[in-house]
C-alpha cells in the first residue's frame, strides 16, 4: 500500500503540475531571464492560482538574483521549487489526536462540496488503523442524505454514527454526542456539519454555538478545528479561510481533490497569509486516499521540479 | 471588508480615478486596464480569458473614440462593460433546450462537490413548477454513498418522481433504465445526474461519454463551482471535448465570489452559462443574465436584479407611501423601522447594496460584518418602545426618554444613541437622494450619497 500511495500522490501532483512545467521548459530552456521572461514566469505563477501576491514576491526575487543570467529550465524548476517549499515548511504539521482527552473533539467545517464527509471517512479509517476508537457525528441536519452518506462511512470504518432526524439541532447533536462518547471511552469524536458559505452570517453563528454548546460539558472542546478546503478554488479561499478563523477559530486544514487537474496554488498563498497548519491532502474517493502534506514534494509536483 | 465583493470595489478605485480627470489620454486607460487585469485575476478569472479580455477592451478604448468624448471616464467604463457582457455571453438569458422527442434528456456532469444532484433537484422543480413538466430525476452516481438516496429525497421535496434504486446496477445499467421508464410512463424530461468526475480520469470520462451516446441529451449540462480558481477553464475544456457541453450552471453565486468563473466560461468552451445557483434550497436557481453580472463585476450594480427582488418582497403599499414622505422630506422614526422590516425580508444589506450603483464600496465602507438580521431586530424593538409622538419629532427624545426607551427595549442607552444617529445619517441620505435626483444617482452611483469623510463605526441605514 505503501508504495501505490506516494506514487498516486506524485501522479496526482505531476499532473496538476503538467502545464505549468510545459510553459515553464517552453518559456525557460536556455533563454536570459529579462523582463519579458519574468512577464511570462509571473503568468505563469498567477495561472497555477498563487495569486498575484506571493507570485508577485516570487518574482521580486528572481529580478534580485537572477536578472539578466542566462538560466535553464531545470534552475527555474528548482529555484521556484524551494522557494515555495520555504513558505509551505512551517505549516506542515500533522493532526495530533490526545486520546488522553478521551474524546479528543474534532469539529469538521468548511463550504458545501469542500468533501467534508469524505475526509471523515478517511479519517476515521486512519484513526482505526492507530488502534484509536473513533466515532462520528452526522451534524449535517441540512442536506438531504447527510446522515446515510456518514453513516455508510461509519459502516466501512465500523466506526458508531450519531445522527438526529433531518434539521434537527446540529448543536444539541454533539452535546448528546459528546455525553455518549464520554460513556463509551471513545477516543476521537469526528463532528461533521453542514456546507456553509462563509459570508452567510447566520449559518456561520450555528457553527459558533455547536462550540459554546460541547463546551457546557468540556471546556476545552473543540481540540480541533478542521477547515476542508477544495484544492481547485481560486482566491476566494483567502476570504474563505479568513471568515472561519475568526468565527470558529479553525486549527488546521485539510486540501480536498488534490488529485484532479488543480494545482491547489492557493496553499501557498494561504500559508503566506494566516500560517495554519495542512494537516493532510485529498487524492481520492477511497477510504485510504488521505496523505500527508509534504512541501517539499507538493512545491516539486507543482513546479515540476 | 474581504467579505464584499473586491473586484467591484477595485474598479469602482479605478473608475474613480478616471472619472476625476477631464480628458483622458493613451496612458491612462493603459494604467486603468493594468488595474483592471490585476483586479480580474484576484477575481479568478483564467489568465487567458483576461488577456483577450484586456486586449479587446484597450483596442476600443484608446484613440479618438474615447479621448475626444465628452466624458473619457464614463466612456472607458461602458468599453470595459460592454466587453464583459459580449465575453458573458451577450445580453439575455439563455433558456434550456428542451427542442427533442419526449423524454427529453438532461445530462448533468461536473467535478466532485459542484453541485450537480442539488441543481438537479432544482431544475427539476423549476420544470415542474414554471414549465408544467412531468419530470423523472435518476441518479446515476454508483461513487459517492448515499447520493442516489440524496437525489431520491430532492425528489420528493420538489414533489417530482425518482427512478427506483437498484443496488448494483452501473451506471449505464441505471442510465438505459431510466430513459426505458421516461419512454414508457410518458415522461417529458429525464435529467439524469452524474457522479462528480476528474476531467483527468480517463475511464470515468470514457464512462460519461458513453452516457451521452446512448441517452443522446439536448442538454448535457457543466455544473462549476463559482468559485472556482483558474482550473475551472481546464475543467471546462476537458468535458466539452469529452460530452461537449451545451451549457453551465454556476453554482454557489450566493458566496462573495462572483465574476471571475463566470467571466471564463463561456469563452473558453463557447457554451452559454445557462443558469445560476444562489442558495441550498431548491428554488434558489435563476437564469443567468450576463449584463447584471457584468454591472456586478464591474461595481455598477445589479438594478435589474434589485428591482426584481424588491418587488417580490417589497410591500408595495408601504414602499410607494415610503416614497411620498420621502419626496415631502418629512421621513421618520416610523418609516425607518418598516424599512428596516423590508430589509430583513429582501435579505442581507450587503447583497442588497452589492446590486446597487456604488454599492460595492458602500457596503465596504459601511463594514459589512455589523449588519446582522440580529442588529436590525433589536433596531426594529427599540423604535417599538417609542411612543408615537417620539417617532414623529425624533428631537423630542432627550435623556429621560432615552432611559425608558432603553429598558423598554432591553437595550442600553448607547444603543438609543446609536439608532439615533443612524436614523440622522439616513435622514441626511434621503436629503442627498432628493436633491441629486435619479439621474444623478444613476450616473455617479450610490458612492455620491456617501459623506465626504467619515468615523469609520458608522452603519448603515
Amino acid at each position: 500500500m505503501a508504495l501505490g500511495f506516494l506514487s498516486r500522490l506524485t501522479q496526482g501532483l505531476a499532473r496538476s503540475a503538467g502545464k505549468l512545467t510545459e510553459g515553464i521548459g517552453a518559456v525557460f530552456t536556455k533563454r536570459k531571464l529579462d523582463e519579458a521572461a519574468l512577464a511570462d514566469l509571473e503568468d505563469l505563477l498567477i495561472g497555477s492560482d498563487l495569486g498575484t501576491d506571493v507570485t508577485r514576491r516570487i518574482i521580486a526575487n528572481f529580478r534580485r538574483t537572477r536578472f539578466g543570467k542566462e538560466v535553464t529550465d531545470t534552475e527555474v524548476k528548482q529555484a521556484l521549487a524551494e522557494e515555495i517549499a520555504e513558505i509551505l515548511a512551517p505549516v506542515a504539521r500533522p493532526l495530533v489526536i490526545n486520546p488522553e482527552r478521551a474524546p479528543h473533539v474534532v469539529l469538521v467545517v468548511g463550504v458545501n462540496g469542500s468533501g467534508k464527509t469524505t475526509t471523515i471517512g478517511k479519517l476515521a479509517l486512519q484513526y482505526r488503523e492507530q488502534g484509536l476508537k473513533p466515532m462520528l457525528v452526522a451534524g449535517d441536519t441540512f442536506r438531504a442524505a447527510a446522515v446515510e452518506q456518514l453513516q455508510i462511512w461509519g459502516e466501512r470504518t465500523a466506526a458508531p454514527v450519531v445522527f438526529a432526524p433531518p434539521n434537527a439541532d446540529a448543536a444539541g447533536l454533539a452535546f448528546d454526542a459528546l455525553t455518549r462518547a464520554r460513556a463509551e471511552g471513545i477516543d476521537v469524536l469526528l463532528i461533521d456539519t453542514a456546507g456553509r458559505l462563509h459570508n452567510k452570517s447566520a449559518l456561520m453563528e450555528e457553527l459558533s454555538k455547536i462550540i459554546r454548546v460541547i463546551r457546557k460539558q468540556d471546556p476545552s472542546c473543540p481540540h480541533s478545528v478542521l477547515l476542508v478546503l477544495d484544492a481547485t478554488t481560486g482566491q476566494n479561499a483567502v476570504q474563505q479561510v479568513g471568515v472561519f478563523k475568526e468565527m470558529v477559530d479553525v486549527t488546521g486544514l485539510i486540501v480536498t481533490k488534490l488529485d484532479g487537474s488543480a494545482r491547489g496554488g492557493i496553499v501557498v498563498a494561504l500559508a503566506e497569509e494566516y500560517g495554519l497548519p495542512v494537516h493532510a491532502v485529498g487524492v481520492g474517493e477511497q477510504m485510504g486516499d488521505l496523505r500527508p502534506f509534504f512541501p517539499m514534494d507538493f512545491a516539486r509536483g507543482l513546479v515540476g521540479a | 471588508m474581504p467579505v464584499f465583493d473586491v473586484l467591484s470595489s477595485k474598479l469602482s478605485g479605478v473608475f474613480d480615478r478616471l472619472r476625476s480627470r477631464g480628458a483622458l489620454n493613451e496612458a491612462d486607460v493603459i494604467e486603468a486596464l493594468r488595474e483592471v487585469r490585476l483586479a480580474l485575476l484576484d477575481a479568478d478569472v483564467a489568465l487567458p480569458v483576461v488577456k483577450e479580455f484586456i486586449a479587446k477592451a484597450r483596442e476600443r478604448a484608446v484613440g479618438v473614440e474615447v479621448l475626444d468624448s465628452v466624458s473619457p471616464g464614463q466612456q472607458v467604463v461602458k468599453i470595459v462593460h460592454d466587453t464583459m457582457i459580449e465575453a458573458l455571453g451577450g445580453a439575455g438569458a439563455v433558456p434550456l433546450n428542451l427542442n427533442a422527442v419526449a423524454p427529453v434528456s438532461i445530462l448533468m456532469v461536473g467535478l466532485q462537490g459542484s453541485g450537480k444532484t442539488t441543481t438537479s433537484g432544482k431544475i427539476a422543480l423549476r420544470l415542474f413548477t414554471k414549465q408544467r413538466k412531468r419530470v423523472l430525476l435518476a441518479s446515476l452516481d454508483t461513487q459517492r454513498p448515499a447520493a442516489q438516496l440524496q437525489l431520491a429525497q430532492l425528489a420528493v421535496q420538489a414533489g417530482v418522481a425518482s427512478l427506483p434504486i437498484i443496488a448494483g446496477q452501473t451506471p449505464l445499467e441505471i442510465a438505459i433504465r431510466a430513459m426505458e421508464t421516461g419512454r414508457r410512463e410518458v415522461y417529458d424530461v429525464v435529467i439524469l445526474d452524474t457522479a462528480g468526475r476528474l476531467s483527468i480520469d480517463a475511464t470515468l470520462m470514457e464512462e460519461v461519454r458513453q452516457i451521452r451516446t446512448l441517452t443522446n441529451p439536448a442538454e448535457t449540462l457543466l455544473v462549476v463551482d463559482a468559485m472556482t480558481g483558474q482550473d475551472a477553464v481546464n475543467t471546462a475544456k476537458a468535458f466539452n471535448d469529452a460530452v461537449g457541453v451545451t451549457g453551465i450552471v454556476l453554482t454557489r453565486m450566493d458566496g462573495d465570489s462572483r465574476g471571475g468563473a463566470a467571466l471564463s466560461m463561456r469563452a473558453v468552451t463557447g457554451a452559454p452559462i445557462k443558469l445560476t445557483g444562489s442558495g441550498e434550497k431548491l428554488d434558489a436557481l435563476e437564469d443567468f443574465h450576463p449584463e447584471r453580472v457584468a454591472g456586478r463585476i464591474l461595481g455598477m450594480g445589479d438594478v435589474v436584479g434589485l428591482v426584481e427582488r424588491a418587488s417580490e418582497m417589497v410591500d408595495q403599499e408601504q414602499a410607494e407611501k415610503l416614497a411620498r414622505k420621502m419626496a415631502k422630506g418629512n421621513f421618520d422614526l416610523e418609516d425607518f423601522a418598516s424599512q428596516l422590516k423590508q430589509i430583513t425580508k429582501m435579505g442581507s444589506i450587503s447583497s442588497i447594496l452589492g446590486m446597487l450603483p456604488g454599492g460595492a464600496k458602500l457596503a465596504s465602507a459601511v463594514g459589512d460584518a455589523k449588519m446582522d438580521p440580529k442588529i436590525i431586530g433589536r433596531q426594529v424593538a427599540i423604535i417599538g418602545s417609542m411612543t408615537a409622538k417620539e417617532r414623529r419629532t425624533p428631537d423630542l427624545i432627550k435623556a429621560s426618554r432615552k432611559k425608558r426607551i432603553a429598558a423598554g427595549s432591553g437595550v442600553t442607552v448607547q444603543d438609543v444613541n446609536r439608532l439615533l444617529k443612524q436614523f440622522d445619517d439616513m435622514s441626511d441620505m434621503m436629503k442627498r437622494m432628493n436633491k441629486l435626483g435619479q439621474k444623478g444617482l444613476m450616473r455617479q452611483g450610490l458612492s455620491a450619497l456617501m459623506p465626504q469623510q467619515r468615523p469609520q463605526n458608522r452603519r448603515p441605514f
